[in-house]
């Protein structure tokens, strides 16, 4: 019974604590924070995009006014039919995308909470945002904002393209990242394209997540 | 499966088909093993303040563990605050029992699973079987161990004894019988390897309502669970299904959402010798909308509060298992995971496996004895754990006797009282290790012999051998790598 068995590891723990006096506290136990706030990347920017790169991720550049039109290049490229986006997605990043004469027809999936998983393993390529970025490590933050939407469309369709704004979502590590994040939020933190090292302990890309990953530095 | 031992070691093959085997073994944990430790150096070069978060990461630990009843309470009260339910094992049956009626209350029949040591060590998958639910491990490297009808023999990557030759053909060969086959013509190239597990578990993410994962930490501040993963599979499994159940030791638990700055440093870099993993899922209790809309979280003891007995056993519950210490052993090395008989192979194998199981088990004790105490795994070991030095105190306690605790209650070990199984091991490897000469003759022999090798040492070494096949012997023997190590650490 899980009642009785909290009161008995709960007692078990105590006993075995014996030796911890009374009087000491959680905060009494001395934490040494002397590492690094940060390794002090000259460029952040370039860090992060050098490291996405390092792990295979496909990074390219643009400025606001160019970013619609580089969206829709990726997907061109890569021969999407049909995207998935997050509900808050900003309505200019798919400017070129929908319906610009010519457009190669794209249909634009909006996500909705009754979407099933084979709904979105239909489509072909998902555009979101970020919550923020972190060089040091190469690491993309999604924490289920508007822009980003739910964890699973940007893990079933093969094909992610991120849009991160440099430099205001780009921080130099991880102990600066964890501060602006809320942890009551769904985090997915994405370093690369999904991978293994499964096989005799090497990298290599393309599991379940997926295998493609875009991202996109809008330098505002 | 009882507290990491594994009852009735699988028959071994004929003894040429072994020493075959074994060779093929040795040399893709050769191959595997030398390449992340030179990797792993790299990626850890790169911080020039490791050591200030190892010892952040080894005091975070010990915090934790000094007032784990506090921290427990507040996971409690947070994950259950955020919408999950929280349940109490004291040990592998009552976990297993939790799970299975929790799958059951949803009418499923299968789960997928994410990889998870807890799992292992408690037997999940055996005891779901029992109750008719199938559980698909969707990591690589299980799916791999899974479809072979094989044992893990490595904490991170438990088909490390595996090379790609062998994974192409378990696809092949064994894909069809638990789902969708693998593609005619598939070759040995990892990507193609890694395309054929992406078709075959995909379906089964699809259709998946239950999920059943570990967590590498739980923030007490926030109720926060962190899965560390690579592949994807783990973002499946705690995203697309309805029903989240997540076994977690104890002991992982960490303060604070400030905490994972330094774990999330440490842990990517020690194991996969990466700057950060591809994918770190974090969530806390359920999200309207995104994700499961069921969530349990079962905290499993299972011989973690012994543990936590031991003043100076202790801190083997530091370990947030990156597998540095495996990589970097010279016995594991050289006889891989299997030998070792437990769920947790390797150093922290040798330490933890005793601790959790009780040294009652002979198998169990015999294991502080797996080591030359070369020292390599604490230099590695991302939070500090003198693993050499609880060794030494294991091997002593086996030897001595002495007060332990046992399902939470303090017991004496006495050694001139019914363990003497336990006492002739210890005997056993301290005979060997004190004899250096007997010990050469035996292994010269051994390697002379290796195809007619026996599955029993004579004399003294009769008791260590007896609850387990004899490994075979390397062709170059342990005597002289040992010799040789020892001959390094002497100026
Ligand atoms: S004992 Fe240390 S080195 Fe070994 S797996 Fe645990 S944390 Fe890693």
């Amino acid at each position: 019974m899980t009642t009785d068995s909290r009161d008995l590891i709960l007692a078990r723990v105590r006993r075995a604590l014996v030796d911890v006096p009374a009087e000491e506290g959680p905060a009494d136990v001395p934490v040494p924070r002397d590492y690094l706030t940060t390794h002090s990347p000259a460029d952040p920017v370039r860090t992060l995009a050098e490291n996405l790169a390092d792990y295979r991720a496909v990074v390219h550049h643009a400025d606001p006014a160019g970013l619609p039109a580089l969206i829709a290049d990726r997907l061109a490229e890569r021969g999407t039919r049909t995207l998935v986006v997050p509900p808050g997605l900003p309505p200019e990043w798919l400017s070129a995308v929908v319906g610009a004469p010519g457009d190669p027809g794209i249909a634009v999936r909006v996500d909705s909470a009754t979407d099933s998983p084979s709904d979105l393993d239909a489509a072909d390529s998902v555009l979101t945002g970020c919550a923020l970025a972190v060089a040091e490590t190469g690491t993309i933050v999604l924490d289920g904002g508007p822009d980003q939407g739910r964890r699973r469309i940007t893990l079933v369709p093969d094909h992610h393209v991120c849009v991160i704004r440099a430099p205001e979502q780009v921080v130099d590590s991880l102990p600066q990242a964890l501060p602006r994040l809320d942890p009551a939020r769904p985090g997915t933190w994405i370093s690369g394209p999904s991978a293994t090292s499964d096989i005799e302990l090497n990298r290599v890309e393309g599991v379940h997540g997926p295998r493609t990953l875009e991202v996109i530095l809008v330098h505002i | 499966m009882n507290g990491g031992v594994y009852v009735g070691m699988p028959a071994f093959p004929e003894a040429a088909e072994a020493a075959v085997r074994d060779e093929v073994l040795r040399g893709n944990l050769r191959h595997a093993t030398g390449t992340i430790r030179a990797r792993r150096a790299a990626a850890v070069a790169e911080l020039s303040d490791w050591a200030a978060l190892r010892a952040a990461g080894a005091a975070i630990k010990e915090r934790t563990l000094r007032h784990l009843d506090h921290y427990l309470l507040q996971v409690e009260e947070r994950v259950t605050a955020a919408g999950g339910v929280v349940h109490w094992a004291a040990d592998a049956a009552e976990a297993n029992r939790i799970v299975t009626d929790l799958v059951r209350e949803t009418g499923e029949r299968e789960v997928v699973k994410v990889k998870s040591m807890a799992t292992q060590e408690i037997g999940l998958n055996e005891a779901l079987a029992e109750a008719g639910i199938t559980a698909y491990e969707t990591d690589l490297a299980e799916l791999i161990v899974q479809l072979g009808d094989d044992r893990p023999s490595h904490i991170l990557v438990p088909a490390i004894h595996r090379n790609r030759g062998e994974i192409r053909e378990i696809f092949a060969d064994r894909m069809a019988t638990w789902g969708r086959p693998a593609p005619d013509g598939l070759t040995d190239e990892p990507a193609e390897l890694a395309e054929a597990a992406r078709l075959h578990l995909r379906e089964k993410f699809l259709r998946a309502r239950v999920a059943v994962s570990g967590a590498n930490f739980v923030v007490a501040e926030t109720g926060t669970l962190a899965v560390v993963e690579s592949e994807g599979n783990g973002r499946m499994c705690l995203t697309l299904p309805e029903t989240l159940i997540s076994v977690v030791g104890i002991e992982k638990i960490v303060p604070t959402w400030r905490d994972l700055e330094v774990f999330l440093q440490l842990l990517p870099r020690s194991s996969t010798a990466e700057r950060m993993n591809p994918y770190t899922s974090l969530w806390t209790g359920t999200t309207e909308g995104d994700g499961p809309r069921a969530f349990h979280l079962v905290l499993l003891d299972n011989g973690r509060s012994d543990t936590l007995a031991d003043t100076v056993g202790r801190q083997a519950l530091r370990c947030i298992r990156c597998s540095a210490c495996l990589n970097v052993c010279p016995v594991y090395e050289r006889t891989g995971g299997h030998a070792y008989g437990s769920v947790y192979p390797g150093p922290i194998g040798a330490i933890l496996t005793p601790q959790l199981q009780g040294m009652e088990d002979e198998l169990a004790a015999s294991l502080p004895y797996a080591s030359s105490l070369c020292g390599a795994c604490y230099e590695v070991c991302p939070v500090a754990i003198d693993i050499p030095d609880v060794l030494v105190h294991l091997r002593e306690r086996a030897a001595n006797g002495g007060a332990v605790s046992r399902r939470g209650t303090p017991v004496r070990i006495r050694p001139a009282r019914g363990h003497a199984a336990e006492r002739a091991a210890m005997r056993a490897a301290a005979w060997a290790f004190d004899r250096p000469g007997a010990l050469r003759a035996a292994q010269r022999l051994g390697a002379a012999t290796r195809r007619l090798h026996p599955r029993r040492l004579p004399g003294p070494g009769r008791a260590w051998t007896a609850s387990r096949d004899l490994p075979t012997f390397p062709e170059q023997s342990f005597r002289d790598w040992w010799t040789r190590n020892r001959d390094d650490r002497q100026p």
